[in-house]
């Protein structure tokens, strides 16, 4: 990207306007989510930055959104419920996600385009498609309002994400070497634990995050399919900004974005770890 | 040297023909992998394939009417429905044993319901006729038409009855032509009265801003691709953390950080009135807009698409470039003639995934985007939770899936599904 010692007047001027512009647009990228954090130690019930806070008058800030989102049930029951199915909608759609894209990325799969279009579809089909017709089954067949129809529901929400990150990395696995335990004498099972999934667990946990933050941040099939007794986080954020806007919000919002950072830089040391073991990395 | 075993067919190790055996191992490997596969197929198949399906499916049925007044629909048949006169004394002794059957279940109420989406007042109507009906007697207490019309004129009147008649059927196209702002209660398909029809105009709404949304993202991902592709990699993958963050990032702390940013004593505002650009009674309403929505959703949807064109740039070689500058091209030209169409998949790629994620959006419109940036699928969640009109939340979703479906393809057909990147 650097410019050649050539470069005339124009093409430096050029240059240099191109980078301000990839500037700012980094700039509209983290901002918005940067800004809330420094917003939720206000002192004040306001939603935008008070003279204190400007002149870094420590009166200014205080804890105490954080300390009413810690303490008070309307914000810390929904935590609890969010970590309660969140996991679990995980394990489900990691466990079965895991083995169907072991079975997908064999040689000779049977319909594998239309397999693969019905697998993802979750996550193209609008949500509030997806949430009315889940509404409607699960209230037949008894789920509705129940712990478990909200996982049910979320679990098939992450699964295109397993099946999407696990499969990209099964394109690079070896095929020879469960070839070679084959040979070695080991039964399927053994090849399974010893040799494949070693190698393939980057891109399990890796899906298995993208699962749990789609269960995690969910909204929509939630309020559909869940009842008050399964109120999640998202869905007391979305009441609160559509009601009373409390500035309690932008604390749970920066736990969230504190939650996402952490979660990130997961799947991105997983991701250089399971290029390095493939050695693809270049640097 | 020749021997028998070697001029016959080509055997295994076990004396079977080796294409029998070879076509053998095929099948026993297909089987191997649909059996992995299939756990996750049922899964999703029961649990979300077929029940978008019976959703679907009410859009069409309309069981209620026949099956709470089969006998009044039976004798209406004998009624000239061009008519300006009301039915025959059959189709009211008709409706009273009906009804008189109907409110042991109480099911008249929920007719009523079904019919007063598309004749208002009709509840009222049927509600107020289960009362007195109540304590008829069918076979001594005629002629019933009469006893109807002291209840309400409006039993006698031949609109309402060409109302019932026309959504008499099992299944109906009825909830579709609702969706798309049209009625047949006179027997006629005709428009819906103008303070009714938002259906079109929402859809339409619905497709524009999505189209404004796919710009506003290629726009802005357009140069951030093209750096991330030419950097170093050790750079870019420094860089494309910030493109990951929002992205990792819940939908709704984005959507509450853009409401806390755009409203009128937001932060923006706020900037724009301390550096003296804006007065302080004269603010900008940037939310409950389709402004708010279109900047917020462009933030969202972003990464959608600079990560699909940063896919397809680190593929393209530089050396094209190099060698149309070293034939003569201006940087221009160069990029505009040599560069620029082989990045087109990415475009594609990203605009029609952009453009999917956009038309289904729910949560974003509902809070940031007032009566004038609300989508589609507001109004299917209001028909859902406010109406309670589930065969028209099923003709408006299936028209909505339909258009999703069809980019679907489109998108499997030009990208493949298999081809989406996560980061």
């Amino acid at each position: 990207m650097a410019l050649p010692s050539y470069a005339s007047t124009g093409q430096k001027i050029w240059h240099y306007s191109y980078l301000t512009t990839c500037g700012l647009i980094f700039f509209f990228l983290i901002f918005p989510i940067m800004v809330i954090i420094p917003l939720a130690f206000n002192a004040q019930d306001f939603f935008t930055f008070t003279p204190e806070m400007l002149r870094l008058d420590p009166a200014g800030y205080s804890l105490k959104h954080f300390d009413d989102f810690f303490n008070n049930p309307d914000w810390y029951r929904p935590l609890q419920n969010s970590l309660k199915i969140a996991p679990v909608a995980t394990i489900v759609s990691v466990s079965l996600g895991t083995l169907a894209a072991i079975g997908l990325s064999q040689s000779h799969v049977p319909y594998r385009r239309v397999i693969m279009a019905i697998l993802i579809s979750p996550m193209i089909v609008p949500l509030i498609i997806s949430a009315a017709g889940m509404y409607f089954f699960y209230s037949s067949i008894g789920l509705q309002g129940t712990y478990w129809g909200v996982v049910l529901a979320h679990a098939i929400l992450g699964i295109p994400f397993v099946i999407i990150t696990v499969t990209a990395t099964l394109v690079g696995f070896d095929k020879s070497l469960t070839r070679a335990a084959a040979n070695m004498g080991a039964g399927p099972v053994r090849t399974f634990f010893k040799v494949q999934m070693p190698l393939i667990l980057p891109g399990v946990i890796s899906g298995g995050l993208f699962a749990f933050i789609t269960s995690f941040d969910e909204v929509v099939v939630v309020i559909f399919v869940g009842s008050v007794g399964q109120k999640t986080l998202p869905w007391q954020m979305f009441t609160g900004l559509r009601e009373q806007i409390s500035p309690t919000i932008l604390a749970a919002a920066t736990v969230l974005v504190t939650i996402s950072i952490l979660l990130l830089i997961t799947v991105e040391l997983l991701r250089r770890r399971s290029e390095r073991m493939r050695g693809m990395s270049q640097g | 040297m020749s021997d028998a075993s070697t001029t016959g067919p080509m055997r295994a190790a076990d004396g079977t023909l080796l294409k029998v055996s070879l076509a053998r191992a095929l099948r026993r490997q297909k089987l191997r992998a649909l059996m992995l596969i299939m756990p996750l197929l049922a899964f999703v198949l029961i649990g979300f394939v077929l029940p978008i399906g019976q959703m679907l499916m009410r859009s069409v049925e309309n069981d209620i009417v026949q099956d709470t007044l089969p006998l009044t629909i039976e004798a209406l048949q004998e009624w000239d429905s061009t008519s300006n006169e009301s039915p025959p004394e059959a189709v009211f002794t008709a409706l009273a044993i009906d009804l008189q059957a109907a409110l042991e279940s109480k099911s008249h109420t929920i007719l009523g319901r079904r019919l007063n989406f598309e004749y208002s007042g009709i509840t009222t109507l049927f509600r107020k006729a289960g009362r007195d009906v109540e304590d008829w007697n069918v076979e001594t207490d005629g002629p019933f038409r009469v006893r109807f019309e002291e209840i309400d004129e409006e039993w006698i009147d031949p609109t309402m009855w060409r109302a019932i008649l026309a959504y008499s059927g099992r299944y109906t196209a009825g909830y579709y032509l609702a969706a798309i702002d049209k009625t047949m209660v006179s027997g006629q398909i005709e428009n819906r009265p103008k303070n009714e029809s938002l259906h079109l105009m929402l859809f339409g709404r619905t497709a524009w801003v999505s189209i404004l949304i796919c710009f506003c993202t290629l726009l802005l991902g357009y140069p951030i691709a093209f750096l991330l592709s030419n950097l170093k990699a050790r750079h870019s993958n420094l860089l494309l953390i910030l493109v990951l963050l929002p992205f990792w990032t819940s939908l709704l702390v984005r959507t509450s950080a853009w409401k806390v940013l755009l409203q009128e004593q937001g932060v923006i505002n706020d900037i724009m009135v301390g550096i003296g650009i804006l007065a302080d009674d004269n603010r900008f309403q940037m939310i409950n807009n389709k402004l708010g929505v279109v900047i917020a959703m462009t933030h969202i949807l972003l990464p959608f698409m600079i990560l699909p064109l940063y896919s397809v740039m680190k593929t393209i070689p530089p050396t094209y470039v190099r060698a149309a500058k070293s034939l003569g091209a201006t940087d221009w030209t160069a990029f505009w003639r040599v560069y620029f169409p082989q990045s087109i998949p990415g475009i594609g790629a990203g605009a029609i995934l952009v453009f999917i994620l956009s038309v289904g959006y729910y949560i974003t419109p509902e809070l940031v985007g007032g009566p004038t940036g609300s989508f589609i699928s507001n109004r299917i969640a209001y028909q859902w939770s406010g109406a309670g009109n589930w065969g028209l939340v099923g003709a408006l979703g299936a028209i909505l899936l339909v258009a999703v479906l069809i980019l679907y393809w489109v998108y499997d057909k030009i990208v493949g599904i298999d081809n989406v990147k996560l980061g």
